[in-house]
């Protein structure tokens, strides 16, 4: 049996959809990330789970106990739900110092001082913060902050831990250290975790699954490594790394690059049985661009219209016809020059129906 | 379009020091970047350039000109220098259209009126903003915001330009557009620009030459693009440009060993010219570790897998330090050498920068 | 074309000009009331000093004005949280509405409410008391207006607004996350209340309380006109009392200028301490993204406060302005209110005909609208220098910068009087130009204030690209600087103008038989016992206000719609 179960879990704001029937089961002790572009309702479905907003239709059911459902009528207010929850603004109380802020959720459940001092003692070890008891939050950096939200969220061992983009405020070395610490923590406590966040790097890095949302609807919902070798849509696809989309046609068993023709066949395998050979076909070659291999004698013609030094990589931009195609490579294996021309071997392509509206994939 | 030169240049903020000896000479058409950490004194040096500032001592040149002198007690005030600037934070009028913003320069010159619209439709053209000259800066983008103070520095036809973090402002997309725009814009203008960031992959990606300045203002060196990454002159570059391994070993019987242990470092020639001392910093950039099974190389255990989508990054504990290792994943999978947290692998390092172990310091900041 | 680096530039000669500006407008008069009281014969006295507080009258004022600051203070307090909690924490109906209603008794001179409740609840003609009489069969008047209840009452209902929009602009702007992360703690909406959201938005109730103290303890209007009658003064009646009675004696003098002392002392030390409470770092709660806070839901309780609302603002400024009005129409006083006894003849009389009244609303419109624009550019100037020139000594200018704020109208008169009546040659006193110097010694500090603010938000980048792009400093100024803070500017004219137009408390003590300004002239018309005519021009006072706030809001609001 899950451990929280998402049912058609609907919320509507005004005329806009902000979750349209979201539907998810997650597993005990998972580590589970909701990615998307802002505004795309992961937020309103993480406060949803946490109560600040009530569904408007569906159910959210963790272990056997109902917490909101529209069918029951029924809705568990935050302050009854024994969540840990983190918040992007830290929210770290200024006027109480850093042992009283993360005592605040035993003190209101009544523990006994003993208890207090022993449990909160307990989390602000775990994260680094003893010596800090007597700090008020000015006096403290970012990181620090965080931690202090953090410990305050595991104070009263929860279940559930709700991460509302909680590393989004700090610097991008700081955002790696947190990482670690968040994973090491949950394998210590064992609590399940549902993490928001519009950085795919972050959210892959993470995650033991996650979903892809866009607009309300849940796009995808796999573990990382699978959303990024088979993403199921274009939107999935350029959301979770750099991309090329490259219109390409399949015309009597073999493939060109729209409008290139004369740069050859690309040498990669059609998907088989689904296309039909009586007609030419359109489609989107997806591929990211370091799969891409620039060659002397394989692959179809391009020239080289820019090349950018970025140290450990080289950035092309390659023209193939009136399509732009970008390359990266590993500065030791850039030979290639602005204005040479070039072929190009595409290691793993990913197609999309150009005649379908939504882009889906077409696997073979 | 004019050298800029600074020579024996220092600044004092009171007893606050920034610099005490800056040279530098930026050529003719060129586009340099300064490039260093934040608080380092980049700004204070297009300030100084720029004439906002007048240096403690020392003398500016831009051109044949010499425009700021402490010792001859010489300041030519900005208004008369023919220089444009772009800020960090674009700094445009907010009460004047994206048309009057860049006009105003010419106004000022008392160019006639007629001429002055032409080039100032000109200049938003280049910078493909045509058609929105009547907009106000509310109405616009942060992007196109920016590229208002582009086209505003450059309608004057300045001998320098001078962009002052002109990026760090706009998201990541938007930033690969606008420095490669800028690039363009330099190429066909053929304007000598003088940039300022402490990113150092705009610096690589737009720069002729290169300077990199550390916290105490100090010029660690100044080179090509290729120059700076492939040969940093220490160690503070070779971290500043990117991410880095720090490695202390010793030379024991012509073999390189991780300090103070007895695992060797496999296959690692050691440069004739450092073959006189006996301990080292290596230097490493986790995309030159090759990580395999069986092979030759170092042993080493994986203690955290990260997978980054293109990109797969490990730490590893090597000789009793954690070394970080990043696999290209399509390679990787495809050679089966993906590795999970607890497993053995070897490590074979390519490329490696030998540094002196005086550095130590700086290597672990 | 190279410049020397020169000495003296125009930097330093604005700066000098500028400092020379407040020295003589603001610092001297402070300056000659500390001297006046502490200083006898050329040495430094204190015998007199103490001599002086220690009169029973004097005694008395002091510990009248320190039981009236804090009643004011504690009721400003109480009733100013609740309505701004009430207005940004609950579905309450008609949110917007209420916050502007809330706030017209800022518009409103106090004293004129005072006026007001005068005739409302004098123990014997005061109209409510009057129709309870009738009611209810009863030989006394229940309620007696004169007094420390009256003064703390009327000046409450006048104050309260300054707790009301500190503590809910910090409610509505306040981090809700801050909230939040107390509930998914645990906490239900009464614990999150007491332990969270009261202690961080205290440091804005401090703010507000203290401004309240403040106002209260420099006010005349009020305790003039409920309190001398029954002999309760506070420092700045009993300052006029003094003045006046003895003609501008010596003693008298002298006696007003240890008071002053205090009063500046007093302002001095609350304006310091509310420094500090706002500037403690701890308490950076505004939230960078607009975000709609946590509301309570009112139930059953919604409709009996939101009756409780209305009818609060119904008793403090629908009734005492209505009053007037119609009082302002009666034929003569003390006739019951009804349409046969109206008539609009007194507000021609006052209008059209009357030398005393006419001169009155012409005095304080052309003094107040000079004051104004002087003040605005003095103010600009001087702001300028602060804000973003780099010149040595420029700190000098902040600090004489500060003090204005702390000097309140009595305190301004008086010095005026001391500096302006013969002492260094020049004698103003009793002409309008001593009001004039008053005025803009009086509110120099707003000017300062709202365009300071203007300034900081003009980024020196926005100047230097302009100047690199070939512009003078004096280019830059006029095409950059001006256009930019040109809200502002009007922002400050109209910051100086409104109150300066309706002030009492300056004026009372600077007046000659011609000079008198629409303030003064209600006043003593109600002394004299002309109380329709008072209230007839006070009516037309308050039309010109109403006027000209509307006026301040259609320019300020189409300049935000233009430069947006």
């Amino acid at each position: 049996m899950s451990h929280i179960s998402l049912v058609d879990v609907t919320k509507r704001f005004g005329s806009v959809t902000a979750v349209d029937r979201l539907n998810l089961e997650i597993e005990k002790g998972e580590c589970f990330s909701f990615l998307g572009p802002s505004g795309c309702g992961k937020t309103t479905t993480l406060r949803m789970v946490a109560g600040f907003e009530d569904l408007d239709e569906g159910e959210i059911v963790i272990g056997d106990r109902v917490f909101s459902s529209s069918y029951k009528k029924h809705y568990l207010p935050p302050e009854k739900r024994d969540f840990g929850m983190v918040f992007q603004a830290f929210a770290v109380w200024p006027h109480l110092n850093v042992f009283e802020n993360v005592a605040f959720p035993l003190k209101i459940r009544g523990l006994s001082k003993a208890k207090i001092i022993e449990r909160t003692r307990r989390a602000l070890d775990h994260t680094g913060l003893l010596k800090m008891e007597r700090s008020f939050s000015n006096e403290l950096s970012g990181g620090q902050l965080q931690r202090i939200a953090l410990a305050r969220a595991i104070a009263i061992n929860p279940v559930v831990m709700l991460l509302d983009e909680p590393l989004s405020n700090l610097d991008p070395k700081l955002r790696e250290e947190m990482r670690f610490e968040i994973k090491d923590l949950q394998k210590k406590f064992g609590f399940t975790i549902i993490y928001v966040t519009h950085d795919q790097a972050e959210a892959m890095a993470l995650s033991d699954r996650m979903l892809v949302m866009n607009f309300g609807v849940v796009q995808q919902v796999d573990t990382p490594m699978n959303i990024y070798n088979n993403p199921v849509n274009q939107f999935v696809f350029s959301f979770i790394g750099l991309s090329n989309f490259i219109p390409a046609e399949i015309s009597d068993g073999k493939v060109y690059v729209e409008g290139a023709r004369d740069a050859g066949p690309l040498p990669v395998a059609i998907p088989g049985e689904r296309t039909d050979r009586s007609r030419d076909k359109k489609v989107t070659l997806a591929c990211r661009p370091s799969e891409i291999d620039l060659h002397d004698r394989e692959g179809i013609f391009g020239i080289v219209k820019g090349k950018v030094y970025l140290g450990d990589i080289t950035d092309y931009r390659i023209s193939v016809g009136s399509v732009e195609v970008r390359v990266q490579k590993n500065r030791r294996r850039a030979f290639w020059s602005e204005g040479e021309t070039c072929r190009l071997k595409f290691n793993r392509v990913l197609w999309y129906d150009r005649e379908k509206e939504s882009g889906s994939a077409l696997y073979p | 379009m004019a050298e800029v030169r600074l020579s024996g240049v220092g600044k004092y903020y009171g007893k606050h020091r920034v610099y005490d000896n800056l040279n530098l000479t930026v050529q003719d058409g060129e586009c340099f970047t300064l490039l260093g950490p934040s608080g380092c004194g980049k700004t204070v040096t297009v300030r100084l350039i720029a004439g906002f500032e007048q240096p403690t001592s020392g003398d500016v040149f831009i051109g044949k000109t010499l425009v700021s002198s402490a010792a001859k007690r010489i300041h030519l005030p900005p208004e008369s220098r023919k220089t444009g600037i772009v800020f960090q934070d674009y700094a445009v009028w907010p009460h004047k259209t994206a048309f009057e913003n860049v006009v105003f320069p010419l106004t000022i010159q008392r160019i006639q009126r007629n001429e002055a619209a032409a080039r100032a439709e000109r200049a938003l053209d280049q910078v493909a903003l045509k058609g929105l000259g009547n907009r106000l800066p509310y109405q616009l983008s942060g992007g196109q915001q920016q590229r208002v103070a582009l086209a505003r520095a450059l309608v004057s036809r300045p001998e320098i330009m001078l962009l002052d973090e002109p990026l760090s402002n706009l998201d990541a997309n938007l930033r690969e557009e606008m420095r490669f725009e800028i690039k363009e814009l330099q190429k066909n203008t053929g304007v000598t620009v003088f940039y300022v960031t402490h990113d150092q992959e705009i610096a690589l990606a737009i720069s002729n030459r290169v300077a990199i300045m550390d916290r105490d203002g100090g010029v660690r060196q100044v080179g090509t693009p290729d120059e700076i990454y492939e040969k940093p002159a220490d160690a503070f570059v070779f971290k500043f440009m990117g991410l880095s391994n720090f490695i202390p070993v010793e030379l024991r019987n012509d073999r390189v060993y991780a300090k103070g242990t007895d695992i060797g470092l496999e296959e690692v020639l050691i440069p004739e010219a450092e073959r006189k001392r006996r301990d080292f910093i290596v230097g490493c950039r986790p995309s030159d570790i090759d990580l395999s099974r069986n092979g030759t190389g170092t042993r080493g255990v994986v203690k955290r897998m990260i997978f980054l989508g293109s990109i797969i990054d490990y730490r590893i504990e090597m000789a009793g330090r954690e070394i970080r290792v990043q696999q290209d994943t399509p390679g990787a999978l495809s050679q089966n050498r993906v590795f999970s947290e607890g497993e053995t692998c070897c490590l074979k390092f390519h490329d490696l920068k030998w540094f002196d172990p005086g550095c130590i310091e700086e290597a672990m900041l | 074309m190279t410049i020397d680096i020169k000495k003296w530039g125009v930097a330093e000669i604005v700066l000098v000009l500028s400092i020379l500006i407040l020295v003589v407008v603001v610092a001297i008069p402070v300056f000659m009331i500390f001297w006046n009281s502490f200083v006898v014969d050329g040495h430094f006295n204190l015998n007199d000093v103490v001599k002086v507080l220690g009169q029973p009258d004097t005694y008395e004022a002091l510990k009248n004005s320190v039981i009236i600051a804090l009643g004011v203070t504690f009721f400003s307090t109480v009733i100013g949280v609740f309505f701004a909690w009430l207005v940004s924490r609950t579905d309450l109906p008609f949110k917007e509405g209420m916050k502007l209603l809330f706030v017209v008794p800022f518009m409103l001179p106090s004293f004129i409410g005072a006026l007001a409740w005068k005739m409302l609840l004098s123990p014997r003609s005061g109209l409510i008391n009057k129709l309870l009489m009738n009611l209810l069969g009863l030989e006394e008047s229940i309620f007696n207006i004169y007094g420390f209840w009256g003064i703390i009452a009327v000046e409450t209902m006048y104050l309260f607004p300054f707790v009301f929009i500190q503590v809910s602009g910090a409610l509505e702007r306040m981090d809700p996350t801050l909230e939040e992360s107390a509930r998914i703690s645990g906490a239900g909406l009464f614990t999150i209340t007491r332990k969270i959201t009261i202690p961080l938005v205290m440091p804005s109730i401090l703010a507000g309380a203290l401004l309240v103290a403040l106002y209260s303890l420099a006010h005349f209007g009020v305790p003039a006109i409920l309190g001398t009658q029954v002999g309760i003064y506070n420092i700045p009646t009993k300052i006029y009392e003094k003045i006046h009675q003895s003609a501008g004696s010596f003693m008298a003098i002298r006696t007003g200028t240890v008071l002053a002392s205090i009063l500046v002392v007093s302002a001095g030390v609350i304006l310091y301490v509310q420094n500090l409470v706002l500037k403690s770092g701890r308490f950076q709660i505004i939230a960078g993204k607009s975000v709609r806070p946590m509301l309570l839901k009112l139930r059953g309780l919604r409709v009996p406060l939101l009756i409780l609302s209305l009818v609060y603002i119904f008793v403090t400024v629908i009734l005492p302005t209505g009053t007037i009005f119609l009082v302002g129409m009666l034929k003569t006083y003390g006739v019951s209110i009804t349409p046969d006894h109206m008539t609009l003849k007194n507000f021609k009389y006052i209008l059209f005909t009357w030398k005393m009244t006419k001169d009155a609303i012409w005095n304080s419109v052309y003094l107040s609208l000079s004051a104004a624009f002087v003040t605005m550019l003095a103010g600009v100037m001087i702001s300028y220098v602060v804000v973003k020139m780099k010149v040595k000594g420029k700190w000098f200018l902040e600090f004489l910068g500060v003090l204005p704020f702390s000097v309140p109208g009595t305190v301004i008169a008086l010095g005026v009087i001391l500096m302006w009546s013969g002492k260094f040659g020049v004698n103003i006193y009793n002409t309008a130009w001593i009001i004039f110097v008053a005025y803009i010694a009086r509110y120099m500090a707003f000017s300062l204030k709202s365009n300071s603010a203007a300034l900081e938000q003009v980024h020196d980048s926005l100047v230097e690209a302009a100047r690199a792009c070939g512009a003078s400093h004096w280019q830059a100024m006029r095409s950059i600087v001006l256009p930019l803070i040109r809200p502002g500017m009007v922002a400050a004219f109209f910051l100086i103008f409104l109150p300066a137009l309706r002030e009492l408390t300056t004026s009372v003590l600077l007046y000659g038989p011609t000079t008198r300004t629409i303030g003064v002239a209600i006043y003593t018309l109600n002394e004299d016992g002309e109380t329709v005519y008072a209230a007839a021009l006070s009516s037309i006072a308050l039309i010109i206000i109403v006027i000209g706030h509307l006026v301040i809001r259609r320019i300020t609001r189409s300049r935000l719609e233009g430069a947006q």
